[in-house]
């Protein structure tokens, strides 16, 4: 468009009539991209939205018309009979979401309690062999936990770990702990250092230090550590399917899991399957909508290596 | 609080985060690789067989199977993840309200759990009581409805990369909007006025200059792909015939419901040997385009 203008400009025989409408058709053509890229947002948008939206509203169907074959588009009338199926589906759903919410809980608690320290320890002491201490707390980043399962297990059954949330949250510690170790050492490294030093002065130790000067000024991190270690934790289905084999341990990816095996067997409950997607998919939502600017941020620092 | 001293206290910050690695990830690789050694069940005793499970899996027809397949979902999902990805970042990169709200909306599905996404994919393929055959029915598409998840492994491995795709496109996209964000404005700028096009903009410009993040999305969306469970565990469950049984699938079964401990290990390390490959090549290829 600027190279345009300027071409037009440049013809010095050209009337301002002329001129006129050379601009007018520049700012069609302007316009007609605008529109373009705003038809293949929304279309976007629309691919991206409608299998929630869908599942969201066949949630609220009524029992009869969720197992009504083919399905409608949209609910006839608004019921929450499938929630209510949901509540009372085998040990209950607050079970299962009081063992997804635990589960998650520990999983930030063991999370910040490992990476505040050795974040705050890699990113302000000289200590010795750092670069290898380094690459040994990072080996998460290369070896797949997935493949860690079966030994963790044995582990978890030698220490009665297994069908613990404790347990649970140790395996999606470990999953995540690279990442947040990364993210809380850079974040200590942006605190300046006179701050720490007047802090010094003033007879602090470094434990003081930590707690009165950096932790404030590393809070982003900490809440971007948290957001990812929950959203892993409560999503997280293999390592939970391998070590919680009672129904009482059960989280709720697990519970979810469980319904759809039910196919090869009899008819699954599809509204109350709507349901439990609903429900396990709108913290994530809540949280990502909330706190989307640490997200990225998180995702991007991670992303930068 | 740099002095000589101060090092140990350092590592003193370290050492809880340091115990956790070594006793949650270090000694359980030792173990695994005891393990792979060994004929291992939870009902016989242990029996050391040396490599014997690594001869086993060369002629487990299966472990092949496995193999192809988990390969096959790489190769066919990673190119449409990249183009799609790339495409949406280049819709959505400038921060404008309505593109900033769609970059939103096309990373939503990447916060949500595979497992939860996977069986709202299930459902809408469902044979009967699916929207996609109501739909593709009502278009007039399809004639029947088509069975998703049924005999035909390919026609279930399409589905699931379609579902695939919808839950974790935004992940590039929005490491590409970064990278993008990254270039410099008077390159862009000087380029038009040399009368550049829009996609020879993109050619010379954009795709050289976000080369390595292109390098790192590809390499992530690898080894996830390499790394696939949860999708084949729930939409197929393997079937028909464990022929939709990935890799990670096969170290399940072999592990858990089988109880071939032993077997499931060596499985298990050669995978992460994969992976591990996989990584290097990463490094080494983007040491060089830094270079």
């Amino acid at each position: 468009m600027s190279a345009f203008g300027e071409a037009a400009g440049r013809g010095m025989s050209r009337t301002s009539a002329q001129h006129h409408a050379q601009g007018l058709v520049g700012r069609l053509i302007n316009g007609r991209q605008k529109y373009l890229v705003a038809a293949a947002c929304v279309a976007v948008c629309t691919v991206m939205l409608l299998p929630l939206v869908a599942s969201v509203l066949a949630s609220l169907k009524s029992t009869e018309e969720a197992a009504a074959a083919p399905p409608t588009y949209i609910p006839r009338g608004l019921s929450l009979d499938s929630y209510e199926r949901l509540w009372n589906y085998q040990a209950g759903l607050p079970v299962y979401f009081s063992n997804s919410l635990g589960a998650a809980g520990l999983t930030i608690l063991f999370c910040l309690a490992l990476t505040i320290p050795a974040g705050y320890g890699l990113a302000k002491f000289r200590i010795p062999g750092k670069e290898a201490l380094f690459v040994v707390l990072l080996l998460g980043l290369i070896v797949p936990y997935q493949a860690l399962l079966t030994p963790l297990f044995f582990l978890f059954v030698q220490l009665k770990l297994h069908n613990s949330l404790v347990g649970l949250a140790i395996v999606h510690t470990a999953i995540q702990l690279p990442f947040s170790i990364y993210v809380m050492r850079n974040a200590f490294e942006a605190v300046p250092r006179e701050l720490e030093e007047a802090a010094i002065m003033d007879g602090c130790n470094s434990f003081q230090v930590l707690v009165h000067i950096c932790l404030p000024a590393v809070v982003p991190a900490i809440i971007t550590v948290s957001l990812f270690a929950f959203i892993t934790s409560w999503n997280e289905l293999l390592a939970a399917l391998v070590i919680m084999n009672k129904d009482s341990s059960f989280t709720l990816p697990l519970i979810l899991a469980a319904a759809r095996q039910q196919t090869s067997i009899g008819g699954t409950d599809w509204g109350m399957l709507q349901a439990g997607i609903t429900i396990s998919i709108i913290p994530c939502m809540a949280f990502y909508l909330l706190l989307q600017k640490y997200y990225m941020a998180g995702l991007l620092s991670g992303a930068v290596k | 609080m740099h002095s000589k001293t101060s090092s140990y206290v350092g590592l003193l910050y370290v050492a809880p985060a340091l115990a956790f690695v070594l006793t949650f990830t270090v000694y359980p690789l030792v173990q695994m690789v005891w393990m792979s050694l060994h004929n291992w069940s939870l009902i016989a005793a242990k029996k050391f067989i040396g490599f014997g499970n690594f001869v086993k899996a060369w002629n487990d027809p299966q472990f092949w199977t496995s193999l192809e397949f988990t390969l096959k979902y790489t190769i066919l999902i990673t190119p449409v993840l990249m183009v799609l990805g790339y495409l949406i970042a280049l819709l959505t990169a400038e921060n404008r309200p309505l593109r900033q709200f769609t970059r939103s909306v096309v990373f939503a599905p990447v916060v949500i759990g595979l497992g939860a996404s996977s069986l709202l994919w299930y459902w809408l393929f469902s044979y009967d009581f699916g929207l996609i055959n109501r739909a593709l029915m009502d278009l007039g598409v399809i004639a029947k409805p088509v069975v998703w998840f049924g005999a035909d492994a390919d026609i279930a491995l399409g589905a699931v990369i379609v579902s695939i795709v919808w839950k974790v496109v935004g992940f590039g996209t929005i490491l590409f909007v970064a990278a993008i964000h990254a270039i410099p404005g008077e390159i862009g700028e000087a380029a038009m006025v040399d009368g550049a096009s829009y996609w020879q903009r993109v050619r010379r410009i954009t795709l050289p200059l976000t080369a390595k993040t292109i390098l790192l999305v590809t390499l992530v969306s690898v080894i996830g792909s390499l790394l696939a469970f949860d999708q084949f565990y729930i939409m197929t469950a393997g079937q028909p015939r464990n022929l939709t049984a990935t890799s990670v699938f096969l170290i399940y079964l072999n592990s858990f419901p089988y109880l071939k401990l032993g077997y499931g290990a060596a499985l298990s390390l050669i995978l992460a040997g994969i992976i591990l490959v996989c990584t290097c090549l990463q490094m080494l290829l983007s040491r060089r385009s830094h270079a």
